[in-house]
């Protein structure tokens, strides 16, 4: 009998903080980690609406409770993790749906800007609709 | 051909990235900011109001479809990072990820269907 072959795969270490190095590698996961607030966030109006099947007290206590500064502070960072996950979402548009029409491929900045122009739009409506 | 379930999970992850992109700044601009620091009055997050919204079928269709996708979103995103921070097992990653979205995901529909 010969040697016993190691048929695991080879896998490379990495020192976990690899991504702090370089400049791009950081944007990255600050860009991978924008979920973490978007998902923060959804369980948040999860949260809301639980209390408000529950009833117009539980439902002002939710409303109040987002007073707290640390409400606050958690909302001021999501708001600053959301943009950036729209930025950086928008700015991926063009590379995940290259657009032809015409025969003619439509430039990257176009796509780009009208995924601007439309939310604009949105948030405008949203805002309108809040006011209403 | 393979096959494979990855256009279903990639399809959800780009449609809950799209959904998060347009409407989360300002979601999180007007309920968590605006309304709290009495930039919007208050009425704004209104009891009857929020009851209306998430009381009729649109309003109810429409609040399950931004939460069930911004989900995902969210969890096959943070799957993927954590393989990149270097926690290798993949199934227990996977498992955690989707099933916590999955069961928030239920509990979405059935507290919207209570309202």
């Amino acid at each position: 009998m010969g040697e016993v072959m190691d048929r695991r795969p080879y896998v490379r270490q990495m020192p976990k903080s690899w991504w702090l190095g370089q400049r791009r590698y950081t944007f990255y996961m600050v860009r991978e980690l924008t979920c973490v607030f978007i998902g923060a966030y959804v369980f948040v109006l999860l949260f809301g609406l639980f209390r408000l099947s529950q009833g117009p007290d539980a439902y002002g206590a939710f409303v109040d409770a987002l007073q707290n500064p640390f409400a606050i502070m958690f909302h001021l960072l999501a708001l600053a993790f959301a943009l950036f996950h729209t930025v950086t979402w928008f700015g991926l548009t063009p590379k995940a749906m290259p657009l032809r029409l015409g025969g003619k491929t439509v430039s990257g900045m176009a796509i780009i800007l009208a995924h601007y122009a439309l939310w604009l739009v949105v948030s405008a409506g949203l805002l309108l609709m809040a006011r209403v | 051909m393979a096959k494979s379930n990855k256009p279903i999970v990639w399809s959800l992850f780009a449609g809950g990235g799209m959904i998060a992109a347009f409407v989360l700044p300002a979601l999180i601009f007007i309920t968590g900011l605006a309304v709290p620091m009495g930039l919007l009055p208050e009425n704004v997050l209104a009891y009857d109001r929020m009851l209306a919204l998430a009381g009729n079928p649109v309003g109810k269709f429409v609040l399950f479809a931004v939460i069930f996708l911004a989900l995902w979103h969210a969890a096959h995103r943070l799957r993927m990072t954590l393989h990149d921070l270097g926690i290798r097992s993949g199934r227990v990653a996977m498992l955690a990820c989707y099933g916590v979205a999955g069961l928030a995901s239920i509990a979405a529909a059935v507290v919207l269907l209570s309202i």
